[in-house]
């Protein structure tokens, strides 16, 4: 059982009271405010605690009583009925009462919006005859209440009126160590003040009343001034700090330490391995592979290195498998060959795309053999291997064992005659290859034979309950995102069962026992394997960074179909090795990135793949910039061309290039490329608070590795510059007397600055432009390492007299015939790579790839099906841009997928499987 | 309103008596005129009350982590989907509608007094919803229909049409 509180929370109070109270046992964890917890909740909401079941309980009140109901103390009618009304009448209005002594400072409206609860509470007070509400001991309803009354009633300045019984009742229940305790850890006994930031991120429906029986006019006024729509109010003593930390200057070295290669674990340093999913090697990678995996990682792995971390980044194209020997019949390559030539495409493109790994390796190397082989034998020595003998197709005539993916039959359901070894398409029933009839071999049409094979199993079952522990463990104090928590703990509900890890193929990791000389490991088994030997063939060393998780921090990025293998079918592996291995302490994981309005899909051309983002002529910062602004996080995102015309136009162009730009050009047209004299006014140092706000909210969020957030962070400091510019007008107060001049130069000043701040931050998202604006503005090298250490300070690194360099634009307009030419070129018809494989990365997803069959070809047809189709595409495009009715839409695309369908037979090629994987529930 | 629904649970839960009902406040908070004690006020508690009158009390759960789960959702209704403004209806149906996935009634497995009251609560929302949204809250409207056809409780609602097959292709996009 776990209970996550938030910082400044009032509800956290009550919950951490009764636990006290109660002294029921149960994991506490201080989560951010804005951490979803609870899956199905739109808002964020804690507190919430989470059952040994599983299931969440969001609201205090329930979690309150549910302590007390397990520590043996049920609800009564009376203490229910108290509950009821705290949620009901109470806690409406200390809401909105809270909102308005907090931050708006009316305190007497407050207390008139407080005067019916209180006065409702002081009469009942006043018949009970007991000491607490409902009896003589203390119940739930008492904690509830006195802590939804706490902020207001502990704040001196609250004037409650004559309230003897509440107050008597009131000071009753607040001596109660357990609430004392409680309401120190959430609100730092700061009472109201320690709430705003809860404040005013709450909805303004909760803030205001919703019945009207209070129509103060302060309800009136609120609903004009709603919490979301001010700007967040900061205190002079925030901004008094903010611009004195601001004048402290560059005065010793942050430099960031240089990289000396082999990076090694260092006692006393925080020494954080990053690893991104191994790219599978047979085919090039698209967007959405990229944002998935090595970009989300890279972008970490920076930040860390600017943050001073001990960090090494390790990644590698995962080479073995059914896939790779297919693709090398295909091409008529050796698997060897295929590899090469592959391995050196997907780092080109890494390279491209400015992925800074510590070292890019493969999986096919002899410390691979090594160290799986030595994880297989300690699994075997230590019981946690079966052996069973399964029954599978093999073709005599291709002298292999078939794949499922590799037999086509008649389903023995519906008699579709053309389902494949593990699904009808026809029904969608999930199949047996075995069970097929008149299965046929898909290379040669053959029939197979049914032949029995032993096999070895990895005893997930047994493995199970240190896996829990262990999860236990690292989900509870690792950054895990939602999406791996939930697959993980279906994984776990549904129970563990056996799992092959040998199968009937050549190019593999070879199974050492000499039962098993014929078979390699299966994949799933053994890629994740390949990060120990990258690294071992990085460094000598390995061991040090893997197997030492009393020093290392693992952090994990993958797209979410990785999820399981990484959080349970791997770890079990480790464990049963029992080695003292490092173990994965933070999974990050994204959901689907698609392409326009449809998935990526080399077979039919569609979308943009690694090696054509060069092609375009847009830098790839920009790529960048816009994969991870629609990275996807909670949920699958699009790649849209005119979405990123319009982001590159409206936010790199006139928001971030725009503020940049015009502040250093203020610098060397008006002062001679100097930086001028500053005297901070009020406005200044309330900019300067902004920012250095924004900046603390970019370092929380990348620790916590928010990627996407932050990124708006940045954002929004160049908008709070651009409109500080906006205000203050340098360009013409430079044209007036000495006071005007002085604030000009001050302004101007403040904004080189503020870009020198935003270099360091862009950094991990755009490395090509971070150094550009540093190189334009001679910034000193350590300025990054000064302010992105520790909480984050925005400090003067530019200061008066610093003399900057050429400075020129940062970003390009990218035009619209440009993208619409673009969204034609990659919208269905590129056949430079007649494959169908996906180059997802596909650890082990037990799915083996389509290759080709004989279909013929015919280009000429293939040529005009293709202008049919993209003539088509055209047309529901704009059906659906002008919101035709979904009939109409309908035929239209129904019309669109046979064209679709008759091309990819006209090139040759097999059709993609319907979508089964793109559907989602 | 509240009234109705209290009368309805009543014959629901097989009470033989009817009790006695008033409102207080703006709101019409339901009060309980109770002949051996104080009278109860509130939908919840008066609810809960009867239940226990009824000698009923699985319907509030069998275990702890069921009853705690049962009270969520009961508070969720009076909380939330109550004096709901308008623009807050489509996150309470989304979030029900996302948490109802893996569930047939709303603790589980079995049928409780949130199943009711979140029926009772939510009709005036479903009632309005078109064809196409009842599609878009599948698990909503799979849930709604499951439990006003469940034995004893629509009474005093007119039933809602839910049509069986889908109507509208499943809109990824």
């Amino acid at each position: 059982m776990k209970l996550f509180v938030g910082e400044g929370n009032p509800h956290s109070v009550k919950v951490l009271a009764v636990l006290e109270l109660t002294g029921v046992k149960c994991d506490v964890q201080l989560v951010n405010n804005e951490e979803r917890v609870v899956p199905y909740l739109t808002r964020p909401v804690l507190p919430v605690l989470l059952l040994p079941s599983g299931q969440h309980l969001f609201s205090p009140n329930t979690i309150c009583q549910y302590l007390f109901d397990v520590s043996g103390r049920k609800a009564t009618d009376a203490t229910n009925q108290w509950m009821e009304w705290e949620i009901t009448d109470l806690q409406p209005a200390v809401l909105q009462a809270l909102h308005m002594m907090a931050l708006q400072g009316k305190r007497s409206e407050a207390a008139a919006v407080m005067k019916e609860p209180l006065s409702h509470l002081e009469q009942n007070l006043r018949k009970t005859s007991t000491q607490f509400l409902t009896s003589d001991v203390i119940t739930v309803a008492d904690i509830v209440l006195w802590a939804a009354l706490y902020p207001i009633l502990s704040d001196p300045s609250f004037d409650a009126g004559d309230l003897r019984c509440v107050r008597g009742w009131f000071d009753g229940v607040d001596v109660q160590s357990a609430c004392q305790t409680a309401a120190q850890k959430v609100l730092h006994g700061k009472s109201s003040e320690a709430l705003k930031t809860f404040l005013q991120k709450l909805p303004a429906t909760q803030t205001q009343r919703r019945d009207g029986q209070t129509s103060t006019n302060a309800a009136e006024e609120l609903s004009h001034n709603p919490a979301e729509d001010t700007e967040r109010v900061m205190s002079e003593v925030e901004i008094e700090e903010a611009a004195r930390m601001w004048s402290t200057c560059l005065k010793y070295s942050h430099a960031a330490p240089q990289r000396n290669h082999p990076i090694l674990p260092q006692e006393g340093r925080r020494n954080v391995l990053v690893t991104s999913a191994l790219p599978y090697v047979n085919n090039v990678p698209h967007l959405g592979n990229i944002i998935g995996c090595v970009l989300s990682a890279d972008v970490f792995a920076r930040y860390g290195r600017l943050r001073g971390w001990n960090l090494l980044y390790v990644c590698g194209t995962d080479e073995y498998g059914t896939a790779t020997e297919n693709k090398a019949r295909e091409e008529g390559l050796t698997p060897r060959e295929i590899c090469d030539k592959y391995y050196a495409i997907h780092a080109s493109i890494y390279k491209w795309f400015q992925i800074d790994f510590d070292f890019f390796g493969r999986t096919t190397t002899d410390r691979q053999t090594e160290i799986a082989q030595d994880i297989f034998w300690r699994l075997h020595e230590r019981g946690f291997l079966l052996e069973e003998t399964v029954e599978q197709l093999r073709c005599e005539s291709c002298q292999r064992f078939l794949a499922d993916r590799f037999v086509e039959g008649v389903c023995p359901h519906c008699r579709y005659p053309e389902a494949r070894g593990d699904q009808c398409d026809k029904c969608g029933r999930l199949i047996n290859a075995v069970e097929l009839r008149n299965p046929q071999c898909k290379v040669c049409k053959e029939t197979p034979v049914i032949r029995s094979s032993k096999h070895l199993f990895l005893d997930l079952p047994k493995l199970e309950g240190e896996l829990e522990k262990w999860l236990d463990q690292s989900t509870g104090t690792g950054d895990w995102t939602t999406n791996a928590r939930q697959i993980t703990r279906s994984w776990l509900r549904d129970g563990l069962k056996p799992r092959c890890i040998t199968r009937d193929l050549k190019w593999g990791t070879p199974v050492p026992h000499p039962d098993y000389k014929e078979k390699v490991f299966y994949v799933w088994f053994d890629a994740p394997i390949g990060y120990l030997s990258i690294t071992a063939n990085y460094t000598d060393q390995w061991e040090k960074w893997w197997k030492n998780p009393q020093q290392v921090e693992l952090y994990n990025f993958m797209a979410k179909d990785n999820v399981p293998f990484h959080s349970v079918v791997f770890p079990c592996s480790l464990l049963g090795a029992q080695d003292n291995y490092t173990i994965v302490n933070n999974l990050i994981a994204t959901e689907y990135l698609n392409y326009e309005d449809t998935k990526f899909s080399k077979s039919r051309g569609v979308g943009v793949f690694g090696d054509m983002a060069k092609d375009t002529g847009i830098p790839s910062d920009v790529w960048r910039f816009y994969l991870l602004y629609v990275r996807p996080e909670a949920q699958d995102s699009a790649f849209s061309w005119c979405d990123m015309a319009l982001k590159n136009n409206s936010e790199l162009l006139n928001n971030l290039g725009n503020f940049i730009n015009r502040a250093a050009m203020f610098v060397t047209k008006f002062f001679e490329g100097r930086v001028p004299e500053m005297l901070l006014n009020d406005d200044d140092k309330r900019l300067i608070a902004a920012v250095s706000w924004e900046l603390k909210q970019y370092i929380q969020l990348l620790d916590k590795v928010r990627i996407r957030d932050a990124l708006k962070c940045i954002l929004n400091i160049s908008r709070h510059g651009n409109q500080y510019i906006q205000v203050n007008e340098p360009w013409k107060k430079i044209k007036g007397g000495d006071t005007d001049k002085q604030r000009a130069g001050t302004v101007t000043g403040v904004s080189v600055n503020v870009a020198c701040l935003l270099s360091a931050l862009l950094e991990p998202y755009m490395p090509t432009v971070s150094q550009t604006i540093r190189t334009q503005l001679e910034a000193p090298p350590n300025c990054t390492g000064a302010m992105i250490q520790g909480a984050g300070t925005f400090i003067c690194t530019l200061p008066a007299g610093h003399r900057i360099g050429t400075v020129s634009p940062l970003f390009q307009k990218l035009e619209n015939e440009q993208i619409e030419g673009f969204r034609k070129q990659f919208g269905g018809q590129q056949t430079q790579i007649p494959s169908t494989a996906s180059a997802d990365t596909k650890l082990g997803a037990g799915v083996e790839l389509n290759s080709s069959v004989n279909v013929k070809a015919d280009p000429e047809r293939a040529r005009r099906l293709a202008e049919q189709v993209t003539e088509q595409a055209d047309k529901v495009r704009a059906l659906k841009s002008q919101k035709a009715e979904k009939s109409v839409i309908g035929e239209e695309v129904g019309k669109l997928l046979e064209l679709k369908k008759q091309l990819a037979l006209a090139e040759g090629k097999n059709q993609e499987p319907s979508n089964h994987k793109a559907k989602k529930k | 309103m509240a009234l109705r629904e209290l009368s309805s649970l009543e014959k629901c839960l097989g009470l033989k008596k009817p009790n006695k009902y008033g409102t207080q406040g703006e709101r019409k908070v339901p009060v309980l005129q109770n002949n051996n004690g104080a009278p109860l006020v509130g939908l919840v508690t008066i609810a809960s009350h009867l239940v226990h009158e009824a000698k009923k009390t699985v319907l509030l759960g069998n275990s702890a982590e069921e009853r705690a789960v049962v009270q969520q959702w009961l508070e969720y209704r009076i909380a939330r989907v109550d004096n709901c403004p308008k623009d807050e209806l489509k996150v309470i149906l989304k979030e029900l509608n996302h948490y109802l996935e893996d569930k047939v009634y709303i603790a589980g497995n079995v049928f409780t007094l949130a199943d009711i009251l979140m029926y009772y609560g939510i009709h005036r929302i479903v009632v309005e919803l078109a064809i196409q949204e009842k599609e878009r809250y599948l698990n909503v409207t799979r849930w709604f229909d499951h439990i006003q056809h469940y034995p004893g409780v629509r009474h005093h609602l007119p039933p809602v049409v839910v049509l069986r097959n889908r109507v509208y292709p499943s809109g990824h996009h």
